[in-house]
């Protein structure tokens, strides 16, 4: 083993603590905007897949099977490299007025995390008996009105702990974004490690920041677990 | 549309992004891809299987520092724990090692502490009576273990570890950040070596994937149809 002297000095305060800061207030706005901007578009492609209509299902299917099946690195690589060819160029004079790195991370941590959404609404919808629609459209409810007041407050409910497994998931993949030069926390840690070749310090740092978050959620889902989906059992 | 896209590129560099410069040199592009998956894929099959069982282990004391580490790998990016391999195995080996190599540890290691729990639910799914039969029967827990309960239990589990292979396939990408010229990485050279067709790579690049990750998820729905069928007579 190789002799090295350990000094978490650089990671608890000073130039290098500052870096790492800046970089979890990165991670973290890039989290917030796709968590929020991924709910929404999910939100919307479930609600296509399940439309009576077949080339609407289909087309929600292809966006689905497409954006799951390729890796959120060569998706962060097309939108930050290649869109200019295929988006209007009004569009690209905005998103270039931009920081255009951080938006074309959010697009596709956006886009990718949809899909996976989408499936966990959709499932979570599927999940309600099929009886409770029908014995509330008897009862005089229209469509949307039973899917507003009966299906949707109790498919929201089971969809709330996979969501959040999915946010989590969001929020460690936004450390991707570094690839394409968004100063987020591992891109700091990777700078903190290049400027005082301190790197088990920079990682251990990081890592931390990284579990707390992880810990502080999934406790909060445990809670919501006991408190809300299995009273009974708390 | 401020361009017409131009494929060209695609067919010019095709070998390229197949094999890299294999056989005149190191093996590269999709073949590496494939490469890099299958031995993550086969290593962290018996990772997750060892971690899985300890992590359902009587005894307290394993139970609780397994658990431990996988959450730990589970609650932190694909990309730390490569960059942690970056790190520690020359620190570890006291010398330098190949990139591919920590690329491989790393997904392993990653990929293990996921497969662990399918193989945790694998084995839970499978009725406790069945354990205590064995046992009665005059076999040690091991053993109902390994001749009983696992053999039904690993049936259950092959959708979900095709699944999981798909995942290992589309996080064998993350390889580019640490320089390995796999698949992505051989794209962006090809990228940076015309400038002008960007948009014309990264599709092609996600097609690929595509196309791999597509049969394989397929794959795994058709399993699973099959294996519920097979357990319902």
């Amino acid at each position: 083993m190789l002799k090295y002297t350990f000094d978490w000095s650089i990671v608890t305060s000073g130039k290098y603590f500052e870096w790492l800061v800046s970089g979890l207030k990165v991670t973290l706005e890039l989290s917030a905007v796709g968590i929020v901007c991924a709910f929404i578009l999910g939100l919307l492609i479930a609600v296509l897949k399940m439309s009576h209509y077949r080339p609407v299902r289909w087309i929600a299917t292809a966006y689905l099977e497409f954006f799951r099946n390729t890796p959120l690195l060569v998706q962060i690589f097309f939108w930050y490299f290649g869109s200019y060819k295929v988006l209007p160029a009004a569009v690209n004079e905005w998103l270039n007025s931009t920081n255009f790195e951080f938006v074309a991370a959010a697009i596709a941590l956006t886009i990718y995390t949809s899909a996976f959404i989408a499936e966990d609404i959709r499932s979570g919808i599927l999940s309600i008996p099929k009886e409770q629609m029908e014995a509330a459209r008897s009862a005089g409810f229209s469509y949307l009105r039973s899917m507003q007041y009966i299906i949707l407050p109790q498919a929201v409910r089971i969809t709330i702990p996979p969501l959040v497994n999915q946010f989590l998931n969001l929020a460690k993949n936004s450390s991707l974004a570094m690839s394409i030069g968004v100063m987020e926390l591992t891109y700091q840690a990777r700078q903190v490690e290049s400027y005082t070749f301190k790197g088990f310090e920079a990682f251990t740092a990081a890592t931390v920041v990284y579990l707390g978050l992880s810990v502080v959620i999934t406790a909060l889902m445990d809670l919501y677990n006991k408190k809300v989906l299995n009273p009974q059992r708390a | 549309m401020e361009e017409a896209l131009n494929f060209q590129v695609i067919i010019d560099n095709f070998t390229y992004f197949m094999i890299g410069r294999y056989p005149n040199g190191p093996l590269g592009g999709l073949g590496l891809t494939m490469y890099l998956a299958m031995v993550s894929c086969i290593l962290s099959f018996f990772g997750g299987l060892i971690l899985g069982l300890l992590s359902l282990s009587r005894y307290a004391v394993i139970r609780y520092p397994v658990n431990l580490f996988i959450n730990a790998v589970r609650g932190i990016p694909l990309l730390m724990v490569i960059f942690w391999m970056y790190f520690l195995l020359p620190a570890l080996m006291g010398k330098t090692v190949p990139e591919a190599t920590t690329v491989i540890m790393g997904l392993t290691i990653f990929t293990s502490a996921y497969m662990s729990q399918i193989v945790r639910a694998g084995i839970q799914g499978i009725p406790k009576g069945q354990t205590e039969a064995a046992v009665s029967t005059g076999l040690k827990h091991w053993q109902a273990m390994l001749y009983i309960v696992l053999p039904q239990g690993l049936r259950n589990m092959i959708p979900s570890f095709v699944n999981q292979f798909v995942s290992l396939i589309k996080d064998t990408s993350l390889a580019f950040i640490v320089g390995v010229s796999e698949l992505t990485h051989v794209g962006t050279q090809i990228n940076n070596r015309t400038m002008a067709f960007p948009t014309e790579i990264f599709i092609f690049i996600a097609a690929v994937y595509f196309v791999l990750c597509f049969a394989f998820t397929s794959f795994s729905r058709w399993l699973e149809g099959r294996l519920a069928w097979r357990k319902s007579i």
